[in-house]
């Protein structure tokens, strides 16, 4: 049955050949994977927070979002705009409890917007939400297969939600168990497969319907390093093949390396959008620099006030934090003031400019 | 283009057929053990000790049959339910199937009344075994004690699906306590309604328990010479009171489905 799409759905293009006699065919554009508009999302206060899409719960309430009022509301989203184009790769990173998980709950259909709008493929996600499920793949954040059944029963139900004959998913099934390199465990039980292959059984369940868009949460969370690298990879080729893909990450590496185009969020809102290397430019130019001396640092913070090329210098008990343009000038500079105030360097720490030391500038709290 | 909503419930039942008939034989152990020991109890042992009369147990039949339907019903839809949503969240991926999601629930409520029917059929002839001829049990009454099963089995789910969507993991335990044994006891499955005009706050209050009027309708069509309501009402009664538990049951489905 065609789905007709509800009044106030924007409606997917559709492309059909133009037909003899018809001498103008309007094709509209494609529109992007995925646009929000000034998202917003509260969490009444009774219901609590959402679990991750694997059921993990996304983290403590963020300070700034919880109200001091007796309903204690959440604020998850807070005027989230974001375009993503068809065929990226794209990467939502941000710290536990940044809105990520509730971005993406929102643009799978599982969590209704406060306010605002989102459209994956055209899609609105409100009216349409058939729409919508129809064009998405879903990789939770813990896997949740259905352990009533096999492996490879996984994929052939999921097609069969789908429509997809039986004729048409099994082969398709068993090529993806190949491509995951689960092939050889199609007819085991899911409770026989390791967490790696857990999760590229989520994978491939999540593409089995052929979706425009998948969508991954923290895909990599609680991986051992090598099966990471080998999801990466799976992903890599993936988007490859032509696939729209959204990821969330806490992992700066992971999104440096996959993602062609990063949106930082953090308390619901976004910080910056750009590629890895657009972002590492915006980066404020200096080496973070961390010291931890044997006493209390903020006695310090006087004697070095007019350090040449040191700035944003901050003490919290023994550690004095700052950031230097020069590193070589600033930090004897700096140890010769120690020593003037009594103080012994414990520890020196430097962080070149990168994403890592974005994030800190942007949102003043380190990832994870 | 979206398949048709039937296609998609069609593989959602035989996802769940397919579960079920793996798990059939623990699935009728768990659901009709309790009713069969009481038949075995009531209606061989304790006869036969002369503490109780013979047909003792014919009488409290209907009800077991009612009890067996209510717990094969309500356990089928609400247990996995409340692990679903509460910890193994394997629910996910039929909740993203491309329907709307009172479909998904609808099926929930449509295995489980396969199930609650698959329990009381089976009840049913062990008891004739054990007890010896039924008087009610004959071909001519099998339609309607079917029937009787079929509205009851749907009642059931559908509270199943509103016990299940609406209590969390935590408390479940306090569900089988608070709600489930009540319903029971308080159900005319071991006396009919009209004697309980002993108490008659009581007989007016438990009017809003669905296995009164399954067991009232058992009855009916088993010992028609107890007395009990008469078919018509039990049948307008269970109905209605499907349509409620439905109406409700959906409502938290979604609301726990799409936060």
């Amino acid at each position: 049955m065609c789905q007709a799409a509800p009044p106030g759905s924007v409606g997917r293009p559709e492309r059909l050949p133009p037909r003899a006699g018809e001498s103008a065919v309007y094709f509209p554009p494609v529109p992007p994977a995925i646009q929000t508009r000034d998202l917003r999302k509260v969490y009444p206060a009774s219901t609590g927070r959402p679990r991750g899409l694997g059921g993990a719960p996304i983290g403590p309430p963020s300070p700034a979002a919880a109200g001091p009022g007796p309903a204690r509301e959440i604020l998850a989203l807070d005027g989230l705009d974001l375009e993503v184009r068809a065929g990226e790769f794209f990467g939502l990173l941000g710290p536990n409890g940044a809105g990520k998980t509730t971005t993406i709950g929102i643009l799978t259909t599982r969590v209704r917007p406060t306010g605002g709008t989102a459209a994956v493929a055209g899609v609105d996600v409100v009216a349409n939400p058939v729409g919508v499920k129809q064009r998405i793949g879903v990789v939770p954040q813990r896997p949740n297969p259905d352990r009533q059944l096999t492996v490879i029963q996984n994929l052939l139900f999921h097609a069969a939600y789908f429509g997809i004959p039986r004729a048409t998913s099994l082969p398709r099934a068993r090529q993806l168990l190949d491509q995951m390199g689960i092939g050889d465990r199609a007819e085991a039980k899911v409770d026989q497969l390791s967490g790696g292959q857990q999760q590229r059984l989520m994978i491939a369940r999540a593409l089995v319907h052929e979706p425009e868009i998948l969508f991954l949460d923290e895909p990599t969370v609680g991986l051992d390093p090598q099966a990471r690298l080998g999801l990466w990879e799976v992903l890599r080729s993936l988007h490859g093949q032509g696939r729209t893909i959204v990821m969330t990450t806490h992992y700066m590496e992971e999104a440096d390396r996959l993602c062609q185009r990063l949106a930082i969020v953090d308390r619901g809102k976004l910080l910056a959008l750009d590629t890895p290397a657009g972002l590492r430019r915006l980066a404020p130019g200096g080496t973070l620099i961390e010291v931890t001396f044997n006493g209390p640092a903020a006695p310090l913070l006087g004697p070095i006030e007019h350090l040449p090329g040191l700035s944003r210098v901050t003490a919290s008990e023994a550690t004095l934090h700052g950031q230097a343009e020069r590193v070589a000038e600033t930090i004897p500079a700096l140890l010769r003031a120690a020593e003037t105030a009594g103080l012994l360097p414990l520890d020196i720490r430097l962080n070149p400019p990168s994403l890592e030391t974005l994030f800190v500038s942007l949102t003043g709290r380190k990832l994870e | 283009m979206s398949p048709s909503p039937w296609k998609v419930f069609g593989a959602l039942v035989r996802r769940d057929a397919h579960v079920i008939s793996r798990e059939l034989p623990t699935f009728l152990l768990r659901s009709t053990l309790n009713p069969i020991m009481f038949v075995i109890v009531f209606g061989y042992l304790l006869p036969r000790m002369g503490f109780v009369q013979r047909g003792y147990a014919g009488a409290m039949l209907p009800g077991i049959l009612g009890i067996s339907l209510a717990f094969a019903s309500v356990q089928a839809v609400a247990l996995p339910m409340v692990a679903d949503f509460g910890w193994t969240r394997e629910i996910e991926d039929r909740l993203l199937a491309p329907v709307p999601i009172w479909v998904v629930a609808m099926e929930k409520v449509t295995a489980g009344t396969v199930q609650g029917l698959i329990a009381a059929l089976f009840v049913l002839p062990v008891a004739r075994l054990i007890m010896g001829p039924i008087d009610g049990l004959n071909a001519t009454h099998l339609a309607v004690v079917f029937i009787m099963t079929l509205l009851g089995a749907i009642a059931f789910s559908a509270f199943g699906l509103l016990l299940g969507s609406g209590i969390k993991g935590e408390q479940i335990g306090l569900m089988f306590g608070l709600i489930v044994a009540p319903m029971i006891f308080l159900g005319c499955a071991y006396y009919h309604w009209q004697a309980l005009r002993v108490a008659r706050p009581l007989q007016i209050a438990v009017l809003i328990n669905p296995l009164v009027y399954v067991s009232e309708g058992m009855r009916g069509v088993l010992t028609p010479g107890l007395p009990h309501m008469p078919l018509w009402i039990v049948a307008i009664a269970l109905i209605v009171i499907s349509g409620v538990f439905l109406m409700l049951g959906l409502r938290t489905f979604h609301k726990r489905a799409v936060t």
